[in-house]
C-alpha cells in the first residue's frame, strides 16, 4: 500500500522538508499540506514539523492552532487520524488541546541544540510500537521553549495511563516536569515530542538512524488497518 | 470608541525565567530588596463603538482562548468606553 502522511508547512516553519524525507525513507510518500489549506488530500496521517510557525508571536503554537488546516487536523485527530508533532508541532498539539500541558521557557534561559539521550516509555501509541519498551536513542534536541508543565494531576494521569511516550536521560535539557520529553493522547494515535526524530534517519547526516521507528510505527498502523 | 485592555500573566506556580532574568539584572544595577520578578504581556485593543452584547462576550473568550493559555496563563480583562 502507499500511505500517504502529510507534512503541514506553516508560514515560519523550519524542519517539514526533513520530516518529508523522513517519511520518505520510513517508506510513505510525504504529501505537503499549507497552513491555508481547505481539505487534508486524503492523507493517512499528518507530522506537524518543527520550527518558529507565525514566528513564535503571541506564544509558540499559539497562532498555528487556528489556521484552516488545522481546525480540520484537530477534528480528524479527535476521532482517530495520527497525528505526530515535533517540537513546534508539539506545542500547537498543546495549544489545540489535543495534548494536555504547555510548553514553557527552558528554565536556564538558553536556546539549547544538541545530540539527546531519550528512553522511550512507552510502546504503546501509533507511532512508537516499533520501539523495544525502555529502548535508549539519541536524537537531535533543539529549543528555546521546551519545558513541558503541567498540573500534578495531570503528571500523575499521564504516567498512570502509559501516556509519557520518552523521558530525558543524562540531564534534563529545559526543565520539563518529571523530564517528559514526548507525551500522547488517551487513545495514543497524537503524539508530541519536543526531540527531533527526522533529524535521526541517515547515518550522513545525523547521530544516529533511531528516529526511524517512530515514522515506520505509524506506517504499520495504517496497514493493519487498510 | 471602546478601549480594552487585557493583561496577562504566568499562574503563580509556573516558572519565568524571564522574570527571574530581569530580577537579576535589577540587583546588579543596585535595585536592593527585589523580592521577585514576573514578566507578563498587556495587548491594548481599540475597537470601533462600545464593547457590548455578543462583542463583549467574544472579547472575553478571546481573551482566554487566543490571548492567553488557560493552562499556564491569567488574565485580566478592563474595558474603557
Amino acid at each position: 500500500m502507499d500511505a500517504r502522511i502529510g507534512v503541514v508547512t506553516f508560514p515560519g516553519s523550519l524542519d517539514d522538508a526533513d520530516a518529508a524525507r523522513a517519511i520518505r525513507i520510513a517508506g510513505a510518500t510525504p504529501v505537503a499540506l499549507w497552513h491555508g489549506d481547505a481539505n487534508l488530500h486524503d492523507v493517512d496521517a499528518v507530522v506537524l514539523p518543527g520550527g518558529f510557525s507565525y514566528g513564535d508571536y503571541l506564544r509558540c503554537g499559539a497562532i498555528a492552532k487556528f489556521a484552516p488546516v488545522m481546525s480540520l487536523i484537530i477534528e480528524k485527530a479527535q476521532v482517530g487520524l495520527p497525528v505526530l508533532g515535533i517540537c513546534n508541532g508539539f506545542q500547537i498539539l498543546c495549544e489545540s488541546h489535543l495534548l494536555p500541558g504547555a510548553l514553557t521557557r527552558n528554565d536556564h534561559q538558553h536556546f539549547i541544540c544538541r545530540d539527546q539521550k531519550l528512553r522511550i516509555e512507552s510502546t504503546e501509541t501509533l507511532w512508537t510500537t516499533d520501539f523495544a519498551p525502555g529502548q535508549e536513542i539519541i536524537i537531535p534536541l533543539k529549543n528555546g521553549e521546551g519545558g513541558f508543565v503541567a498540573s500534578e494531576a495531570i503528571l500523575d494521569e499521564l504516567f498512570a495511563e502509559n501516556r509519557v511516550i520518552a523521558t530525558y536521560l543524562d540531564g534534563n535539557p529545559n526543565g520539563s516536569y518529571r523530564d517528559i520529553a514526548g507525551i500522547s493522547n488517551k487513545a495514543g494515535n497524537v503524539v508530541g515530542l519536543m526531540p527531533h526524530p527526522e533529524h535521526a534517519v541517515e547515518e550522513l547526516t545525523g547521530p544516529t538512524t533511531d528516529g526511524i521507528p517512530f515514522f515506520t510505527s505509524v506506517l504499520k498502523s495504517l496497514v493493519g488497518a487498510s | 470608541m471602546a478601549r480594552v485592555v487585557v493583561n496577562v500573566a504566568l499562574k503563580p506556580e509556573i516558572l519565568d525565567p524571564q522574570g527571574r532574568a530581569v530580577q537579576g539584572a535589577l540587583g546588579r544595577l543596585g535595585l536592593t530588596g527585589v523580592s521577585d520578578v514576573r514578566q507578563g504581556k498587556q495587548f491594548i485593543i481599540d475597537l470601533d463603538g462600545e464593547l457590548e452584547g455578543d462583542r463583549a462576550g467574544l472579547m472575553e473568550k478571546l481573551a482566554g482562548e487566543l490571548l492567553s493559555n488557560p493552562v499556564i496563563e491569567d488574565f485580566t480583562l478592563t474595558v474603557e468606553n
